[in-house]
């Protein structure tokens, strides 16, 4: 066992765990942060995906000891209120049948959204065929990031 | 499953007694109608201060709404369509609601979640709930302003009356209308569907700022205070024992608390519940599945450890080369003479068709949490079947199943394999020996590996067309692996001569209900020599199937499964779909669409896709348009095309890639790399949806939109390039054309 010191959504926490252990079950567990999903535990569903200082990474694939030199981010701590626009797009086009990809799905999204603030199908599609949805919610996936872009871009102008 | 009976009306005497008995005060113990997994359930104490009309209603004098949503939501959208038919009956404003759910309770009636069943079984007493409710509202109001009942009406939370426009807000009302004695069902008015203000349109899944924002729902999400984490590891080989395992290495490996070998099964003898194996007791997830790495386990692997997929088509293929009078045959239908009619006819095709074992392959792996406590237990499980939970947990830890309390956790997906209580039962058998609360986790390999299959099949067909390019004769011969098509199946009663044959091959493969059961893979099998038959008679297929059809509007069943076949209701569904499809239009080689179409779970429902195959093979679906009549009502707009959008892509998902292999008495998959499953990129790049609304009651929608997928997939496939492909997944074969 060794002790690490996560910084996740923005605070810390020290957890004495096998250094091996992936992330998604220091979260799950350890933490008691069970919005990262397990799917598979091979890198092939997306069910656990976070982020690592904003870039998306498979907390399944991710040894505690390689993360705690990052900023990890789950979807707890996305916006803390559900009030990013890739969640309010997500409520607005009802996406969710069981829900259970669907954290992993948004985080991915938003990874996205960072970088590409305004994607193409093509560029939604290359970004999302890592994320599995067995309820194959997609159409809906794909129209709710669009959605999210419309909304963050009009947020953009109420600020300016 | 039969449908608990349940007493119908005075449910506020029935919550009473309930309550009693869940509190279980005379029994001594108390367990508290327990806090669901996020909730109160109905109790006693909490009947103060509220009005209660039924078990599924409490208006808070703050005019607050909860709504009881009695049935386990897997992604069907249960959980907000079924409370929307309360509040649309009782007037109430829909932004003040909340529903609850989560909790086993007979007062509820049942509370199974399969078969699409929840919408025809709760539909017309959700509306009596919620119309009973607003009755005794309005009386409440009308008494306070002495005028007559009928001079007022219940809308957005209040009642009004009409001449004077006074309103009196439900929460004023609660104290009056708990006073008032529950009026008996038959007085009870319910309300014109022309008035219908919430249903039919689109609403947001109750749950949805909750699932967005990563909130334990879930059943893997559940935890209680002290608890242990377990994996179980049953055989690979169905129906195997385990000997020996080295349980003092595992023992001994880090955050390990107990290893041991369970050795039974429950039900006795059968492969769906509790089966043998060895149980690992860790402190975290991760020690349990590190241990379980490095766990050795001797097997007696017992009569199937040959079985191979190989092995069970080669049986077939003798099977169906066998004389009728074989043992093995059976005749499940028999009408006028095929072999005369096949004789006699312009043109014979004959053709076979097969489909591999696929997997349900919920995203939330199979998964529970049971606290035992002497001879009580408390179990959190997604299930789609509670009381079967409730009754497997029972038997293995040898309690009465009124000791066993369940809580209902929103369901990772369900597609019918949460209808089983497996994990339930292992759960229970690892905590009783625990002594603390033990989370029961299945990797992705358990979960493939110890499915309960959507049945793989045969069926060796023969068709015959007339001089005037009728469809005069069908023969069909399907071996299984245990259930069989029916009697009555399409499309017995429509073809002068009929005959099917059924063979079952012996087997050790566990199955069970995969979305839509039988119809998932009957409807493509028949579609597809349908549309050959429709090519061999060199007619279009639209209008074939139409022919087919035939003019007769209602046709009654005879056989096992009994139920008449509304033959007018399929060719509506069939022209629409043509029609809003396009059917006909004139597409490039390469590109071609394709009719499916299927009466099952009451639903009748016809698809056309649109597909194009490039030269070298690759295949893109641009386009599905479905027709669907599930009756008079749709509840949920958002969540009804939901449904038919998700059934359209799960169709395709599992037509195009999934497939398992069987060798050594095992499947050979053991994760998603190895059993792909449709992502992004390949879902249908359009999904178009037209309810066609008919004078019939409402029925569900999470299944019936599926069976219709592949055949249309696979006959728009025939129609861009030629091939006639007769073997499910289309990863199968090699789609290039020159
Ligand atoms: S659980 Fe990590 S990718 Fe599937
Ligand atoms: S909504 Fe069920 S897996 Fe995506």
């Amino acid at each position: 066992m060794s002790k690490f010191n996560l910084q996740v959504n923005g605070r810390s926490h020290e957890v004495d765990v096998v250094p091996e252990t992936p992330l998604l079950w220091v979260l799950r567990d350890n933490l008691d942060m069970v919005g990262t999903k397990f799917g598979c535990g091979i890198g092939q569903c997306g069910a656990c995906t976070v982020h690592l200082d904003g870039n998306p990474a498979r907390a399944c694939q991710t040894p505690v000891a390689s993360a705690a030199s990052s900023k990890i981010t789950t979807i707890e701590g996305l916006s803390g209120d559900g009030s990013h626009p890739l969640q309010r797009a997500w409520c607005e086009i009802d996406v969710a049948q069981c829900g259970y990809c669907q954290a992993g799905q948004i985080m991915t999204a938003a990874a996205l959204l960072s970088q590409n603030p305004s994607p193409t199908d093509q560029d939604i599609d290359d970004a999302m065929g890592g994320n599995l949805c067995r309820c194959a919610t997609y159409l809906r996936i794909r129209a709710a990031i669009h959605r999210a872009a419309e909304l963050a871009q009009a947020g953009k102008e109420i600020r300016a | 499953m039969s449908p608990v009976a349940h007493t119908p009306i005075d449910r506020r005497s029935f919550l009473r007694l309930t309550a009693m008995a869940g509190g279980g005060l005379v029994l001594g113990h108390y367990v508290l109608p327990s806090a669901g997994a996020e909730g109160a359930a109905p109790a006693a104490e909490k009947v103060n201060g509220l009005f209660i009309p039924n078990v599924f209603i409490r208006i808070a004098p703050d005019g607050a709404v909860t709504i009881f949503s009695a049935r386990p939501e897997v992604g069907q959208g249960i959980k907000t369509s079924l409370p929307m038919v309360v509040a649309e009956e009782l007037g109430a404003d829909w932004k003040s609601v909340t529903v609850v759910s989560g909790q086993l309770d007979p007062a509820f009636g049942p509370q199974f979640a399969g078969g699409s069943m929840s919408t025809p079984m709760s539909y017309a007493e959700m509306r009596r709930m919620g119309a009973t409710a607003r009755t005794m509202l309005v009386q409440a109001a009308a008494s306070a302003w002495s005028v007559p009942p009928g001079e007022c009406v219940a809308s957005a939370g209040a009642v009004v009356h009409t001449p004077t426009g006074r309103r009196l807000g439900f929460g004023e009302l609660v104290a009056r209308a708990s006073a008032l004695p529950v009026p008996d069902e038959g007085s009870v008015v319910l309300k014109d569907p022309r008035d219908f203000s919430l249903m039919g349109t689109r609403v947001g899944g109750v749950d949805n700022p909750r699932v967005v924002t990563g909130q334990p729902l879930f059943g893997i999400d559940q935890r209680r205070p002290g608890m242990v984490y377990a994996v179980f590891q049953a055989s690979p080989v169905w129906g195997a024992r385990p000997l020996s395992a080295n349980l003092d290495h595992v023992k001994a490996l880090p955050g390990v608390r107990d290893a041991f070998i369970i050795d039974r099964t429950v039900p006795a003898g059968q492969l769906t519940g509790l089966v043998p194996g060895v149980a690992i007791v860790a402190e975290s997830t991760w020690a349990a599945f590190s241990a379980r790495a490095e766990l050795k386990v001797t097997w007696e692997e017992g009569r199937f450890a040959k079985s191979s997929w190989d092995d069970f088509a080669r049986q077939a293929g003798e099977l169906a080369a066998a004389s009728p009078d074989s043992p093995s045959i059976a005749e499940a239908r028999r009408d006028g003479d095929v072999d005369k009619a096949l004789a006699a006819s312009a043109r014979v095709v004959e053709a076979s068709y097969s489909y591999p074992f696929i997997s349900h392959a919920n995203l939330e792996p199979q998964n529970c949490l049971v606290h035992v406590q002497g001879d009580r237990a408390e179990v959190w499980a997604p299930t789609q079947n509670p009381d079967g939970a409730r009754k497997i947990a029972a038997e293995v830890l040898g309690i009465p199943p009124e000791h066993v309390q369940v809580t209902i956790t929103r369901i990772g997906g369900g597609f019918g394999r949460r209808l089983d209580s497996d994990p339930v039962a292992q759960c229970a058998a690892i905590a009783q020996k625990a002594g603390v609360p033990v989370k029961l986790v299945w990797d992705r390999t358990d979960d493939l590996q110890h499915d309960h299959y959507r049945p793989g099949g045969f069926h060796f067909l023969k068709g015959a067309i007339d001089a005037q390019g009728r469809l005069s004769a069908w023969r069909s011969h399907h071996v299984s692996f245990g259930s069989n098509m029916g009697a009555d199946d399409y499309p017995a009663r429509f073809v002068p001569n009929y005959l099917l044959l059924t063979s079952v091959l012996e087997n050790g493969v566990p199955q069970g209900p995969w979305r839509a059961p039988g119809s998932n893979t009957y409807a493509w099998v028949t579609c597809c020599f349908l549309d050959e038959l429709a090519h061999a008679a060199a007619r279009d297929p639209v209008e074939f199937n139409l022919a087919l059809l035939g003019d007769r509007d209602l046709v009654t069943g005879t056989g096992r499964k009994g139920r008449p076949y509304n033959a007018a209701r399929m060719r509506n569904v069939v022209r629409q779909v043509a029609e809003k499809s396009g059917w006909g239009k004139p597409l490039p080689r390469g590109s071609g669409m394709g009719l499916g179409y299927y009466f099952s779970h009451q639903g009748y429902i016809a698809e056309v896709a649109e597909v194009t195959v490039s030269r070298s093979g690759d295949l893109r679906v641009d386009r599905v348009v479905a027709a669907v009549d599930v009756g008079s009502q749709i509840v949920n707009l958002s969540g009804a095309e939901n449904q038919v959008q998700g059934s359209i892509s799960d169709g395709l998902s599992a037509a195009w890639r999934q497939e398992l292999d069987i060798r050594q008495g095992r499947v050979v998959q053991s994760n998603f790399n190895e059993y792909p499953m449709l992502r992004m990129p390949d879902a249908p790049r359009k999904i178009e949806i037209h309810f066609v609304k008919t004078d019939y009651p409402p029925t569900g929608l999470g299944e019936p939109a599926l069976p219709p997928l592949a055949p249309a997939v696979y006959n728009a496939i025939f129609a861009a390039t030629g091939k006639r492909v007769r073997q499910l997944p289309i990863s199968r074969t090699d789609l290039s054309w020159s």
